[in-house]
C-alpha cells in the first residue's frame, strides 16, 4: 500500500512538473510576447526596453524557473489586460466553477447508478432500452445546442428560469441539466456493464446460494464492487468538468474559471490562460490521486495487498 | 484419476448430434444483418457521406451567395414557407438547406481525419508500450498520464486561436485530443497477447518486431481500433461545432454546423429553425455514428453480450 | 445413522435455451439422498451434474427452464415455493459449495463479515451468536486462530484455507443437505485429500446429507455411499458404491473405470483404457441412446428410442438395451451389431 502510494506520488509530481512546462509553452506559442505588450507602434526600442523589463531577453529555461517558482509562492503574474494579479482573478471565479461542476456531476450520478443498476438487473427489457435510449442522447447532443434548446423552452417560452448569471441557485438549473445529461452516459454505461460482470461472478452466485435477500445481494455484494471504478470514473469527470465548462459558462454568462478562461483566449491574455491550464491540471492529478486513495479504502485488495 | 481422451474414430456417427456452427464471418454478416442500431446508423453515416460528396451537385443554391432581399425566409413548414428555400434562409439571405449541406462537408471530414490520424499515433504508441514493457511502456504510461492531465478543450481552444481555424489545424489539434483513448486499450490488449504462444512462435522464428507487430498484434486490436475511431470520430465532430460555436473553430463564411448554430443564436427567439435545423443535424450524425460503432462492437464481439 | 430422506427428486429436466435451439441440459432425473449420506454424481464435463445441482438449488441462469415431478427437500415440496420462500431454504436447509475457491468469496468483505450474514439473514441470532458460531466452525474445519482469520479479506487466504471457509460457511445454519460441486478440482492435491477428509468426517458429525460432484473416481472411491454415474444429461448407472466398481452394469461405467490407472495391475507402458469419441451436443430432439456412437456393444436398436432405466432392485438401476451379459454375445457374435 505504501509503496504503490509512493509510486503514485512519484509519478503525479512528475505529470505535475511536465504540464507546467506544457502551459509555460502556451504563452510563448502566441508570438513575441513584448512586442505584444508594447503595442502596435512601438518601435524595436521600446519593444527591447519592455523585454528587459519583463526579463524576457533572458534564456527560456530562466524564465520558466522565474515562473515556477513565483508559482509555487502563489504568484501566477499579472493580466495582460487587465494587470490584476491572475491568482486572485483566477480564485474569485473558481467557486461558481466548482460549484456548477459539484451539481452537474451529482445529477449525473443520480440519475446513472439508479438506471445503470436496473438496465443491468433487466437486461434487454423496456427500462434497458430507455436508459441506453437516454445514454446514447445524452452522448450525442452537443451541449451548447442542448443549452440553447433548454433556453428557449425554459428561459423565453415558459419564462420559469433565469437565462443568464449566476446569482442565485435558479440560475445553476439550466446550466447543470446540460452538463448532468453530458456526464451521465459515461456513468450509466460503466455502472451497467459493471454490474453485469459482478452479477454473473462466482461470489454473486455464492451469496445466492446462501439465500440472501435480493436486495442484499445486489446493493451490499455486488453494487461495492461495481462501484471501485465509478470512482475512479468520477475523479476524471470532475477534472474535465472543472475544464470543460467553458462553453456552458459562456453561453450562460456564469462567471466562473471557464468563462474566464474563454475571454482571456479570446483577448489573447495567455499569463491568465497558462495559469488556468495549469490549475486544472493541477487539480486533475490531485483528484485522481484522492480517488485512488478511495479506491485503496473501498479495495481491501489494493489496500493490504 | 479419470483419463478420458477425444480420439474420433473413423465410424463415428457422431454427425447426427452436431449442430451447424457458423464460420465467423458469416456469423457477423448475419449479426449485422439483423443489428437494426448499426443498419439504422450505418444508414444515415451512408446519407450524410453522399450529400457530403455530392453537395456540389445536389445543393438547391451557393452556399455562399447572399441575397438581401431574401433574408431570414421561413422554412417550409411555416405559413409563409416556399419550396424554393425548404429550410429557409439565413441572415444573409443565404439558402440555409445548401449551407446545411454543405456543412456535412466540414463535420465529416474533421471527424473522419482526426478519428484516423489519432487512431495511427495512439495505437503505435499503445503497441509499442505494450510490447516492449519496461522503460518505453513507463515513458507511455507517463505520457498518457500528462495528456489526461491537461484540460483538452482549454488547450485546444488557446492553440486554435494561435494557429487560426482552418481545416487542416482543427483535423491536427484534435488529434492531439485524442490518441490517448487508442493507446490505453492497444497497450491493455497488446500486454495481454504478447504472452501468447504463437507471438512467441513468430519470434523464435526469427520475425523481426515490426513484423509481428503489424502482422501480428495488428489484427487483434484492429476491433477495437475500430470501435473506438467510431466513437472518437463522433466525439471530434461535436468538439468542432463546439469550438466554431464558440467562434474559435472553422471561420466564416464556411458553412460548419457550430458556425451556423452560432450565427442563428442572435435571432434563436424569432426564428428558432436558424439553431435548430443544424443542431438537429449535428445530433443525428453524432447519434448514427455512435449506433455504428456500438453496433461494430457487437458484431465483432467474440461472444455477443449485449 | 438415521434413513430419513432429505432430498427427493424424480424426472427432473433442465432445457436451456441457446442459439441453435434447446439443449437437453438434464433429462428426467431421479435421485434420493438420506441423512448422513454421500452421494456422488459422477461425469464427464458437459454431462449436466452441474446444471442438475443449480437446479436442485434453483439458481439456474435466466435462460434455463425446470420441469419436475416430484423436488422435495426434507418432506417440503419445493416446486411450489415462491422465489422469496426458495431463498430462505437456501444457505438454511441447504448449502452449497463451488469449484473454484478463489473467486466464489466476495472480495471486498471480511470473512467474518460473509459467515455471519448467513447465519443473521437466517435469523438464527445476533451478530455476537453469529460471531460464536462462526469461530466454532472455523475450528472445526481446523483452522488455527480463528479470531484472526475472520477479520481477514480472501485475498489473504490461500486456496485451501478458502475452500474450508466456503465449508464453514454452508455449515452455519446446519442444513440438512450439502452440495458440493467439484470442491477440490481447483485445489492442489495435497489440499484435496485434506479438504476430503474434512468434508467427510464434517458431514458425518452433522449427520448431513451430501450430493458431491466430481469428474475424477478416486474421489467417488474414497468418498461415497452411493454413486450416481451421468452421461449427456442422463443417469446412466445407480448404486452402492461398492456394487458400481466391482460389478459396473453400463458400458459407459465400464470405460470409465478402465481409465483409471491401478498400480500393480496395468504393466508398464501398456496402454490405459479410453473411451473414444465425444459427447454429443444436446441441442434439438434426442432420439435412441446418447452414448451409442462411443459404445462398443451398440446394435441398431439402441437408435431407436430412448433407453428406459432398468431397475435391479434395491436402488440399483441402469440405463441400457442389454445387460452385461448380453453384451457379451454381442461381442462374441459381431455380426448382429450392424
Amino acid at each position: 500500500m505504501a509503496r504503490f502510494l509512493l509510486h503514485r506520488f512519484y509519478i503525479s509530481i512528475l505529470v505535475a512538473i511536465t504540464v507546467s512546462v506544457i502551459a509555460f509553452s502556451l504563452l510563448r506559442l502566441s508570438g513575441d510576447l513584448a512586442a505584444e505588450l508594447a503595442g502596435e507602434d512601438a518601435t524595436e526600442d521600446e519593444i527591447a526596453l519592455i523585454a528587459h523589463q519583463y526579463g524576457l531577453d533572458r534564456p527560456l529555461y530562466v524564465q520558466y524557473f522565474d515562473w515556477a517558482k513565483n508559482a509555487v509562492s502563489g504568484d501566477l503574474g499579472r493580466s495582460l489586460f487587465t494587470n490584476e494579479p491572475v491568482a486572485e482573478m483566477i480564485f474569485e471565479r473558481l467557486g461558481v466553477t466548482i460549484k456548477l461542476a459539484f451539481y452537474s456531476i451529482t445529477l449525473g450520478l443520480i440519475l446513472a447508478i439508479p438506471l445503470g443498476v436496473l438496465a443491468s438487473i433487466k437486461p434487454n427489457t423496456w427500462i434497458d432500452r430507455m436508459s441506453l435510449g437516454l445514454a446514447v442522447f445524452g452522448q450525442a447532443i452537443p451541449n451548447f445546442f442542448f443549452a440553447l434548446l433548454l433556453i428557449l423552452l425554459f428561459g423565453v417560452q415558459l419564462r420559469w428560469l433565469p437565462i443568464s448569471g449566476n446569482d442565485t441557485f435558479a440560475h445553476f438549473i439550466m446550466p447543470t441539466m446540460t452538463l448532468g445529461i453530458g456526464v451521465m452516459p459515461q456513468f450509466m454505461r460503466l455502472t451497467r456493464t459493471g454490474m453485469l460482470d459482478v452479477l454473473d461472478s462466482d461470489f454473486i452466485r455464492t451469496a445466492r446460494a446462501k439465500g440472501l435477500n435480493p436486495m442484499r445481494v445486489l446493493f451490499k455484494h455486488a453494487l461495492r464492487n461495481a462501484i471501485l471504478p465509478i470512482v475512479s470514473l468520477m475523479a476524471v469527470v470532475l477534472g474535465f468538468l472543472l475544464g470543460g465548462t467553458v462553453i456552458i459558462e459562456s453561453i450562460f454568462a456564469l462567471n466562473g474559471v471557464g468563462f474566464l478562461a474563454f475571454e482571456s483566449i479570446m483577448r489573447q491574455d495567455f499569463p491568465v490562460v497558462q495559469s488556468i491550464v495549469f490549475i486544472l491540471s493541477l487539480s486533475y492529478i490531485l483528484l485522481t490521486l484522492f480517488s485512488d486513495l478511495i479506491n485503496a479504502q473501498l479495495d481491501p485488495r489494493i489496500r493490504l495487498g | 484419476m479419470l483419463n478420458l481422451t477425444t480420439e474420433n474414430s473413423e465410424n463415428n456417427q457422431a454427425d447426427e448430434f452436431e449442430i451447424a456452427v457458423p464460420s465467423p464471418p458469416e456469423l457477423m454478416k448475419r449479426r449485422a444483418k439483423s443489428h437494426l442500431g448499426f443498419i439504422l446508423g450505418g444508414s444515415v453515416v451512408l446519407f450524410a457521406l453522399i450529400v457530403a460528396i455530392f453537395a456540389p451537385l445536389l445543393a438547391p443554391f451557393d452556399p455562399y451567395d447572399q441575397d438581401l432581399t431574401r433574408r431570414l425566409v421561413q422554412p417550409i413548414w411555416h405559413p409563409t414557407g416556399t419550396w424554393k428555400h425548404p429550410f429557409g434562409t439565413d441572415a444573409l439571405g443565404r439558402d440555409y438547406l445548401s449551407r446545411i449541406m454543405f456543412g456535412s462537408q466540414v463535420s465529416l471530414m474533421i471527424g473522419f481525419f482526426a478519428a484516423i490520424i489519432s487512431a495511427v499515433v495512439g495505437s503505435t504508441i499503445g503497441m509499442m508500450g505494450g510490447y516492449f514493457g519496461g522503460r518505453t511502456d513507463n515513458f507511455i504510461m507517463y505520457l498518457i498520464n500528462v495528456k489526461l492531465a491537461l484540460p483538452g478543450l482549454l488547450v485546444a481552444l488557446s492553440l486554435v486561436s494561435v494557429f487560426g481555424g482552418s481545416i487542416v489545424a482543427l483535423i491536427i489539434i484534435l488529434s492531439f485530443l485524442f490518441w490517448d483513448r487508442y493507446a490505453v486499450v492497444t497497450r491493455s490488449i497488446t500486454q495481454q497477447i504478447r504472452v501468447n504462444d504463437y507471438i512467441t512462435a513468430a519470434q523464435a522464428l526469427g520475425a523481426s518486431r515490426t513484423r509481428i507487430i503489424l502482422g501480428e498484434v495488428l489484427p487483434n486490436v484492429m476491433n477495437q481500433i475500430i470501435v473506438i475511431a467510431s466513437l472518437e470520430m463522433a466525439v471530434a465532430i461535436i468538439i468542432e461545432a463546439a469550438l466554431s460555436f464558440l467562434g474559435l473553430g472553422i471561420q466564416p463564411p464556411t458553412p460548419s454546423w457550430g458556425l451556423l448554430v452560432s450565427e442563428g443564436r442572435s435571432f434563436m427567439f424569432f426564428k428558432p429553425y436558424l439553431i435548430v435545423l443544424p443542431g438537429v443535424a449535428i445530433f443525428f450524425l453524432v447519434i448514427s455514428i455512435n449506433m455504428m460503432g456500438d453496433g461494430i462492437r457487437d458484431i465483432t464481439a467474440p461472444e455477443g453480450r449485449n | 445413522m438415521s434413513q430419513e430422506i432429505v432430498l427427493e427428486v424424480k424426472d427432473l429436466s433442465v432445457d436451456i435455451n441457446v442459439p441453435a435451439g434447446t439443449l437437453h441440459a438434464v433429462s428426467n432425473l431421479s435421485l434420493h439422498v438420506k441423512k448422513g449420506e454421500t452421494l456422488c454424481i459422477v461425469g464427464e464435463s458437459g454431462c449436466g451434474k452441474s446444471i442438475a445441482s443449480l437446479a436442485i438449488m434453483n439458481l439456474l441462469p435466466r435462460r434455463a427452464s425446470l420441469t419436475a415431478k416430484t423436488l422435495a427437500l426434507e418432506g417440503r415440496d419445493l416446486l411450489s415455493l415462491s422465489e422469496a420462500e426458495f431463498s430462505n431454504l437456501r444457505g438454511d436447509r441447504i448449502g452449497m459449495i463451488f469449484q473454484d475457491p478463489m473467486t466464489s468469496l466476495n472480495p471486498v468483505f471480511r470473512i467474518g463479515n460473509q459467515l455471519e450474514e448467513v447465519y443473521m439473514e437466517h435469523g438464527k441470532g445476533n451478530r455476537k451468536e453469529a460471531r460464536e458460531r462462526a469461530e466454532y466452525l472455523l475450528e472445526k474445519v481446523g483452522i488455527v486462530a480463528p479470531k484472526e482469520r475472520l477479520s481477514q479479506y480472501p485475498h489473504q487466504l490461500s486456496g485451501g484455507l478458502r475452500q474450508r471457509m466456503m465449508i464453514a460457511m454452508t455449515l452455519m445454519c446446519d442444513p440438512a443437505l450439502i452440495i458440493a460441486d467439484e470442491p477440490t478440482t481447483a485445489l492442489d492435491v495435497t489440499m484435496q485429500a485434506q479438504t476430503l477428509n474434512l468434508l467427510r468426517s464434517l458431514q458425518k458429525e452433522f449427520n448431513t446429507g451430501l450430493i458431491l460432484i466430481t469428474h475424477d473416481l478416486g474421489v467417488v472411491a474414497r468418498m461415497a455411499d452411493r454413486v450416481m454415474v451421468m452421461y449427456a444429461g442422463y443417469a446412466v448407472e445407480i448404486g452402492t458404491a461398492v456394487e458400481v466398481f466391482d460389478n459396473p452394469n453400463h458400458p459407459y461405467t465400464r470405460g470409465l473405470i478402465d481409465c483409471i490407472p491401478v498400480p500393480g495391475r496395468r504393466k508398464p507402458g501398456s496402454k490405459l483404457g479410453s473411451i473414444r469419441g465425444i459427447v454429443p451436443a444436446l441441442v434439438g430432439d434426442i432420439k435412441g441412446c446418447t452414448f451409442r456412437n462411443r459404445c462398443d456393444f451398440s446394435i441398431t436398436q439402441c437408435a431407436d428410442e430412448i433407453v428406459a432405466l432398468k431397475e435391479l432392485g434395491k436402488g440399483r438401476a441402469f440405463r441400457c438395451i442389454l445387460t452385461p451379459e448380453e453384451r457379451k454375445t454381442t461381442l462374441q457374435n459381431p455380426g448382429i451389431t450392424q
